[in-house]
């Protein structure tokens, strides 16, 4: 199965960045820009320094050079904020509109009675209303979101999940629901409608990515107050300044005081967080998941615990020879020869995995067999298969018992005891009797699957326990558990044990997630703090659910935390980047502010910067062009291993924290030299 | 030079060996193990009544009625002395602006001293009024803290404890044994305790000199003890009636920080995570050891200016009491910023430009080096909120102490009170400026003279109470702007932490996990001193530039004001 290509967007399309620049601009808009508290103290104070340039250019003022060039980098400043978020919001437009263009427009065959196929009226698909019942046939756009209760039809779902194959949809059981926007290839289906057009599934990621509907999640708030708390302090440190120069006999010009307050704030952090936001959501879409709100992703990323389903998540969901085990006496060729044999019509994976074990380990080839020889399928009366070749011997495999009644209860004592061992590790025996005689055992053993050891491994270093859901016996789930290195599981799980289990980890001040697809899973995933809801599954666990992965996915859980993880990552990273910047800031600018009342105060300038006019320009200038240069960061995130916390911390406080000290002084001093070269002040 | 070090070693190792166990001992007075007083208490408490479990806001409106009904009662004394006993020199009442400044001054435990305490307050003031508020101010900052331990430790919890209990502990078990025995030590070391007004004496030259005395040792041990730092004389412990001898100069500065000290240690217990505790006494020792060397390096240096009058290598003995020497007034000085105590053994305001920058500095932080008793201890937590939730981000969870998630709420709370010192410090600051009051009372000309108006403010901002000398506070503008600065730094900081504490108590605390953002090792403690320093020191530096760095940078180009 492929996946569409179109999922990869550039991380600096072309496209996207001129629609950008065009966004930067009208994004000074204030209505949009008081959003944020940070670049909205900027764009205030830029307007300031506008009005402030003008009148000193009125009156030919001696900083009125300076001063064009201080307003015009502030003004950067705040166009550079919004060009990360236009950016960002961008890649997300470029994403929904592929979304978009699957969108159904046109006319929907509305039945008038819910039993009769042949009576129907067209309707406008925009005016359609939950609970009203349509037809569609194949090659026709399913126009939103419903619940199947007649018929069975494939899907082609490629729209929203990149899967190419289509999926079957029935009314019924697990996989009632339909998406709008997805296609039905062949068949017909009768669908309720449980969700109005434009309220979709598809609308919702549209408007997610798009941002403009994006709510802030609560480390975002949490984090805007603190921005928002230190641009208050430093507008008090800005503001009463000019006393405390009078008091030293020097007067500070309006327009370097701006400077000053607009380097000091945190607008590094300030100009990305709305970009950091999106693009996390954008990645997430990018995974096929569908966040109902931005807290549940948040979460995803302090998960402790995490529900994995046995099959399909762990173990590929069949069971698979392992091993051929024959009684004493028994050549295990023979055995594997029988098995083969018997097993060459068998179409289920466990048939399939029997003939591609011996195929493997003894190299034999179905030759003329297949032909020559009756195959005796399993029925529910026999529960058994098996074949009777043409040489006139009969060859059956089936669950041990139904074969030891088959031979009259007289096996050889071995058998009992190989039996007895498989099943005591969670596995299930087959066994083999050829001519009224048993053979020996196929081994049929729940695989699980290739790396997901290591996957479990990394999560236990993230600090993420993992437990496995079964409604095997304990003894087999032990086995698997052990086999697939989970820290602990829950056999005979049933949908209350799964919620009480829930309850319980909650109660230790642990938070848990899950994934489910059935309607009998929808309270514990709205028990969980992070439920994903498999796309194919019931509308009643995709509305329990606060996550939805559209290519119903078990593994994707995983997925999800690490995108919740670096999101609240590249946050903190770049606030300390941020905050740790001041202090090479206050180096340039105040020795450049204070030099003439004191000129010993010469000595903070470490830097050697040319000029005070040169040193708080440069200072300006760094502060906005250093939000372009983070731009990337913000888009892709930080980079993320998955580690212990200790771990991350002192990495990231290495790279953030002492870089975000050290870069400045050499930015600040770069500048300054290009500034004086340019002769720019 | 290595004798000095000796002697600052020494010190640090006694505070750590009186600490462990004070602090041990504290955490199970409020948990109530330790209850040899019950009847006492029991007495105590049937006058206050309710001893009911408080949430934070039923603890904070106790906490503030009972300051309020403290500051009446002072105020009234300090207001009508003149008709009130034991007032042997006949001193006159107090005028309304200083008796409120000295009122709001000892409630708040900041002790700023707007006037000369043998020449303007009678003994019965001194005692009933300043010596009661010494041990309820410091009563109540220790409350505080339990409140607060016990929140952070809490388990969905709606109740911090009752202040009346915690305070009447804090009092009974704590302050008045520590103070007495201090006391006794002190009485037996050479320090007055009389109610005679004075003695005259008749010196070498033969000339006639009247001494002061009074009920000095009482008030100085709980003065030390309660990081209060009022003295009972104006130049307070620089009198050798109030510090006679070398070992009461050592005793006073260890009680200055024992029981803040002491506090990190009781936190720790209390949140049943020593470690915890332990890391903050190491964040506050480091920064605590870095203030004195820098303060210990700029006075060996010296006033390069006064090399022509005194031998450079004694260093700065400008202001300091020969009797102690300069390690012993740079150590006192450092210890009684650091913890908002306030008393001095020497002039701050003689200090060099760069030692005088340390302690400013010290009081600037936040007054959270050990700081004042309890709310010392409230006020690094604060910082550690801001840490975490900075830091705690770059591990990928929502960032957690102690288990409990800082979400929004607390964040608005803890970044609430940076704006505390800011407000106290610049603003006030530039309004005396504005109003042409600073200049009026500032005695120095040029940077120093802006040192002097600034360290008042932040000292009355802090809850310090040392000062610059050189500063004329007792004017109604600035008693009366001093007044408000000690507020605003007193409850501008409790109501916040309480109301943390009140909303961490209801969380549900998270399993520590190899997840979980580790708040007791070395990294953790880096990033909040780094934290520390930042978000505070660059609040300051612009003015701090202007101040002592430019009068430093001066002295070096030989230039004065």
């Amino acid at each position: 199965m492929s996946k569409q290509a179109t999922t990869e967007i550039g991380l600096l399309e072309p496209a996207i960045l001129r629609e950008a620049l065009k966004q930067a601009v009208l994004k000074l808009n204030p209505k949009g820009l008081a959003r944020n508290p940070v670049i909205f103290s900027t764009a205030l104070v830029s307007m300031l320094a506008t009005i402030l340039t003008i009148r000193e250019g009125i009156a030919g003022g001696a900083t009125f050079a300076i001063g064009i060039q201080i307003t015009l980098w502030l003004w950067f400043t705040v166009l550079f904020a919004n060009f990360a978020e236009a950016v960002a919001e961008g890649r997300g437009k470029a994403r929904a509109d592929t979304f978009r263009a699957t969108r159904s427009k046109g006319r929907a065959k509305v039945l008038l009675d819910a039993h009769d196929r042949q009576l129907w009226e067209f309707q406008e698909v925009e005016l359609l209303e939950p609970g009203e019942v349509i037809l569609i046939e194949a090659g026709e756009l399913i126009p939103t979101d419903g619940e199947v209760i007649e018929g069975v039809a494939s899907v082609n779902e490629s729209a929203i999940t990149g899967e190419s194959a289509p999926v079957i949809r029935e009314a019924g059981g697990d996989r009632s629901s339909v998406t709008g926007g997805t296609t039905i290839v062949s068949d017909w289906l009768v669908i309720r409608v449980t969700t109005r057009p434009g309220e979709t599934f598809l609308d919702r990621m549209i408007a997610m990515v798009e941002g403009a509907k994006r709510q802030k999640t609560p480390n975002e708030i949490a984090l805007d107050i603190l921005l928002a708390a230190l641009t208050l302090v430093f507008l008090l440190v800005v503001v009463t300044l000019p006393f405390f120069a009078n008091w030293s006999g020097t007067t500070i010009p309006v327009i370097y005081l701006i400077a000053l307050f607009v380097t000091l704030i945190p607008t590094t952090i300030g100009g990305l967080l709305s970009a950091i936001g999106i693009a996390g959501m954008d990645r997430l879409v990018k995974a096929s998941v569908i966040a109902k709100s931005g807290r549940a992703v948040e979460a995803a990323g302090d998960i402790d615990v995490l529900l994995l389903d046995k099959t399909g998540t762990i173990t590929f969901g069949n069971r698979m020879a392992d091993a051929f085990e024959p009684v004493p006496g028994v050549h295990e060729i023979t055995l594997a020869e029988a098995a083969y044999l018997a097993s060459l019509a068998d179409e289920t994976p466990e048939g399939k995995s029997i003939v591609e074990l011996a195929a493997r380990k003894f190299g034999f080839t179905p030759g003329t067999t297949r032909d020559t020889a009756t195959f005796v399928p399993f029925t529910a009366q026999t529960r058994m298969s098996g074949v009777d070749l043409a040489d006139g011997s009969s060859i059956r495999k089936g669950a041990s018992d139904t074969i030891i009644a088959m031979l009259g209860g007289k096996v050889d004592p071995a058998l009992e005891g190989i039996v007895r061992r498989i099943a005591s590790t969670g596995a299930t025996p087959i066994v083999v009797a050829r001519d009224g005689k048993a053979l020996g055992v196929v081994h049929l053993k729940d695989v699980v699957k290739p790396a997901i050891r290591e996957r479990f491994a990394e999560l236990r270093r993230m600090g993420i326990r993992t437990v496995m859901i079964t409604g095997d016996n304990p003894l087999t789930a032990a086995a698997i558990a052990a086999e697939a290195g989970v820290d602990d599981f829950l056999a005979e799980a049933t949908p209350e044990k799964k919620l009480e289990l829930i309850r319980k980890e909650q109660a230790e001040g642990k938070l848990v997630a899950m994934c489910g697809d059935g309607s009998n899973d929808a309270p514990a995933l709205a028990q969980a703090d992070v439920g994903v809801a498999m796309n194919s599954g019931t509308p009643a666990a995709k509305e329990a659910g606060n996550l939805i992965d559209l290519d119903s996915d078990p593994t994707k859980l995983i997925e999800i935390v690490l995108v919740g993880k670096q999101l609240l990552i590249s946050r903190g990273a770049l606030t300390t980047f941020s905050i740790a910047n001041d202090v090479a800031k206050y180096f340039a600018i105040l020795p450049a502010l204070f030099i003439a009342a004191y000129p010993g105060l010469g000595a903070l300038d470490v830097m050697g910067l040319a000029s005070p006019q040169s040193a708080i320009l440069s200072a300006i200038i760094f502060n906005a062009l250093v939000i372009i240069a983070l731009i990337p960061i913000a888009l892709k995130g930080v980079a993320y291993r998955p580690a212990s916390a200790a771990s991350l911390l002192t990495r990231n406080l290495v790279i953030y924290g002492l870089g975000g000290l050290i870069v400045p002084f050499v930015g600040i001093k770069a500048i300054d030299l290009t500034v004086n070269a340019l002769r720019l002040a | 030079m290595q004798a000095d070090l000796l002697q600052a070693g020494l010190y640090a190792l006694m505070l750590l060996a009186l600490a462990v166990p004070l602090g041990w001992f504290m955490a199970r007075v409020f948990t109530g193990e330790v209850r040899f007083l019950a009847p006492l208490e029991h007495v105590i408490l049937g006058a206050a009544g309710d001893r009911r479990e408080q949430g934070w806001k039923a603890y904070a409106s106790s906490l503030l009625l009972f300051n309020a009904a403290g500051f009446s009662l002072l105020f009234g004394i300090l207001l009508f002395q003149h008709r009130l006993p034991i007032n042997p020199q006949g001193f006159d009442g107090l005028s309304w602006h200083l008796a409120i400044n000295t009122a709001i001054s000892f409630v708040t435990n900041t002790n700023w001293q707007s006037y000369g305490g043998e020449t303007t307050l009678s003994h019965f003031s001194q005692m009933a009024g300043l010596t009661t508020q010494n041990f309820l101010s410091a009563a109540s900052g220790m409350a505080v803290a339990v409140a607060v331990a016990r929140g952070f430790a809490a388990r969905q919890a709606k109740h911090l404890g009752n202040f009346w209990t915690d305070m009447t502990r804090a009092t009974l078990y704590i302050l008045l044994p520590g103070a007495i025995t201090l006391a006794i030590l002190f009485l037996a070391l050479g320090m007055p305790q009389t109610l005679f007004a004075s003695v005259d004496v008749t010196t070498l030259e033969g000339g006639k000199q009247t001494l002061s005395l009074g009920p000095v040792a009482s008030q100085i041990a709980i003065k030390q003890l309660g990081t209060n730092g009022g003295g009972f004389f104006n130049v307070n412990s620089a009198h050798p009636f109030e510090n006679p001898t070398a070992i009461t100069n050592f005793l006073s500065m260890l009680a200055i920080l024992a029981i803040p000290a002491a506090f990190t240690f009781t936190y720790g217990r209390m949140v049943n995570d020593p470690r915890q505790g332990r890391a903050l006494f190491v964040a506050m020792g480091l920064l605590l050891v870095a203030a004195f060397a820098a303060m210990y390096a700029a006075e060996r240096f010296g006033n390069p200016l006064h090399a022509a009058y005194a031998d450079p290598a004694a260093g700065n003995m400008e202001g300091k009491e020969v009797r102690f020497g300069l390690v012993n007034s740079v150590l006192w000085a450092v210890t009684t910023t650091a913890a908002s105590n306030g008393s001095v053994n020497a002039m701050h305001d003689s200090l060099t430009p760069l030692g005088g920058l340390i302690a400013m500095l010290n009081i600037q932080l936040g007054e959270i080096v050990y700081g004042g008793v309890g709310v010392g201890l409230t006020g690094m937590l604060l910082f550690v909120i801001i840490t975490v939730f900075l830091a705690g981000l770059m591990v990928g969870r929502t960032p957690e102490y102690l288990g409990k998630k800082i979400e929004a709420r607390e964040v608005k709370l803890a970044a609430l009170t940076l704006l505390v010192m800011p407000i106290g410090v610049l603003v006030f600051g530039a309004l005396a400026i504005a109003t042409g009051t600073a200049q009026s009372s500032v005695q120095d000309a040029g940077p120093h003279g802006l040192s002097e108006l600034i360290y008042a403010y932040s000292s009355a901002t802090g809850n310090n109470g040392s000062a610059f000398a050189g500063f004329t506070a007792n004017t109604a503008f600035h008693n009366t702007m001093l007044g408000l600065a000690m507020l605003l730094g007193r409850f501008g900081y409790i109501i916040p932490i309480l109301a943390i504490a009140g909303s961490l108590a209801a969380k549900t605390p998270a399993a520590a996990t190899a997840g979980t953002f580790p708040t007791h090792g070395p990294v953790f403690v880096t990033l909040l001193i780094l934290t520390i320093l930042i978000v505070g020191a660059l609040t300051f530096l612009p003015v701090l530039a202007l101040g002592p760095i430019a009068e430093h940078v001066s002295v070096l180009f030989g230039r004065t004001f």
